[in-house]
């Protein structure tokens, strides 16, 4: 059994907060980089510079690349080996997310009540953490800061199973459409296919985490990775909808078992605000 | 691509008459600050009293809740939120005077409509590119509903701030004429 420090994840989690917020991971900007050669329209071709300007400002001054801060967003593996002590886990994030909301000069961007007053929660918390036991002594945990502009454009559709790869694409590429301008392209697509009507929308959010142009193991599912950004990159969407042929630098797939019945698809569109990054404790 | 247009708020109908589709302009000046909160307080204290927390006559209005800023800065990063939410408010303040306002993404049809009956214009900022952006703000007050935060009616001056001229009085929408340009698949979508 080893143990681990409450106050020790909280300090990890401030500062994995605070580093997603500043620092666009590098493929993500290598991604931008090759866009650009291939982007037909001149106006992309300079939006995409622009992305580029703002991650660089940002990541060499430590300020916030997009003012919508996020959702924050975590999926924690927990050794099964492993003992907290001095509080507990949750508590412990939370204190992560608003330590980082006020040090890090982040905006607070959760309203505590959806309906009813829709009150500012002041300091990002509560966090959405998914968590997951795991064999092992380690905790890892990933974060994601989500926008609130692509979530919104982000979809789930329970589709017959004589649906199929079509019906799916078909979704897919329509949410791509329908998400335009108001998502900020160029998208990061992750899309979640089976499982129940939930599970497909946590398999959609997970799927944003893979490396950009790393493909699924399974080499079937890659193939159709590979159809989508292609043809979503024909969709004319461009970078900011204002036109163009780069629409999404990647897409990415998860399945899981489902039942007889059902085909659910859950697609979550990522704007170019493409924060994420994982940390091992 | 167009030549830069500088311009200067408050904004006059002549200015707006001169203003067409994909015009790229630096736009500098006081503009005023409110998204999804703000407009619903604005609007209903307007029900009520008949007035706004500012006049708002040849006005912006840039939809954006930066964060907070950094000792040094003047504003935190302050790039364009999503315009189609305010567009249940916006057609009401065209009437009241409102000329322009900044967002990223599509108008729907009443607030394109809007545009053409009241002169005015809908401008796009580049969505998500915050920090570059913060960089063309040079003073901020906040004037009005300091109690929601980022989402406060702030009064900011600018300093060429870019924008493009998304929809104009003459009903051109740049996202339609630009996606239409290189689109190679069509799709019957119904989501």
């Amino acid at each position: 059994m080893r143990e681990i420090d409450a106050s020790l994840i909280t300090e990890k989690v401030k500062q994995l907060v605070m580093d997603t917020e500043y620092f666009i991971p590098q493929d993500f900007i290598s991604a931008i980089e090759k866009a650009i050669d291939k982007e037909e329209s001149p106006m992309g071709q300079e939006i995409l510079k622009t992305i580029l300007d703002n991650a660089k400002v940002a990541s060499e001054e430590k300020v916030a690349y997009c003012q919508d801060t996020g959702y924050p967003v975590f999926f924690v593996d927990v050794g099964q080996d492993v003992h907290i002590k001095g509080g507990n886990i949750t508590d412990a994030i939370n204190e992560g997310v608003r330590q980082a909301t006020k040090e890090g000069y982040l905006r607070a961007s959760l309203a505590y009540d959806p309906v009813i007053d829709r009150k500012n929660t002041g300091d990002n918390t509560p966090a959405l953490i998914y968590y997951n036991i795991v064999p092992g002594d380690k905790i890892k945990i990933k974060f994601a800061a989500k926008g609130g502009g692509s979530e919104n454009q982000s979809r789930q559709k329970m589709l017959k199973p004589a649906d199929g790869w079509e019906g799916v694409k078909e979704f897919v590429l329509c949410c791509i459409a329908n998400a335009g301008p108001n998502a900020c392209p160029p998208f990061t697509v992750g899309v979640g296919i089976g499982g129940t009507f939930d599970y497909s929308t946590v398999l959609a959010k997970k799927a944003l985490f893979r490396h950009i142009g790393e493909r699924h193991p399974d080499p079937r599912i890659a193939k159709l990775e590979e159809e989508l950004i292609e043809e979503a990159n024909k969709l004319g969407v461009g970078p900011l909808g204002f036109g163009g042929s780069t629409t999404a630098v990647d897409v990415k797939i998860e399945v899981a078992p489902v039942h007889i019945a059902s085909l659910p698809v859950a697609v979550n569109i990522q704007c170019h605000a493409n924060r994420h990054k994982e940390i091992e404790i | 691509m167009s030549e830069v247009k500088r311009i200067t708020t408050p904004l006059t109908d002549e200015i707006i008459e001169d203003l067409k589709v994909g015009d790229r302009v630096l736009l500098s000046g006081v503009v005023y600050t409110a998204r999804d909160a703000a407009h619903k307080r604005m609007l209903e204290e307007y029900e009520k009293t008949g007035k706004l927390p500012f006049d708002i006559e040849g006005q912006v209005i840039y939809y954006v809740g930066p964060t907070p800023p950094k000792p040094g800065q003047v504003i935190g990063s302050a790039g364009p939120t999503t315009a189609y939410r305010m567009d249940k408010y916006t057609p009401k303040l065209h009437e009241l005077g409102l000329k322009a306002t900044i967002g990223k993404g599509f108008r729907t049809q009443p607030v394109k409509e809007a545009l053409k009956k009241y002169k005015a214009v809908y401008f796009a900022a580049y969505g998500g590119t915050a920090a570059l952006l913060s960089k063309h703000i040079v003073d901020v007050e906040i004037i009005a509903y300091e109690d929601l935060g980022t989402e406060a009616i702030r009064k900011l001056t600018f300093k060429d701030f870019p924008v493009i001229v998304a929809n104009d009085i003459y009903g051109g929408d740049i996202f339609q004429q630009g996606q239409e340009k290189y689109r190679k698949i069509n799709l019957e979508c119904s989501l």
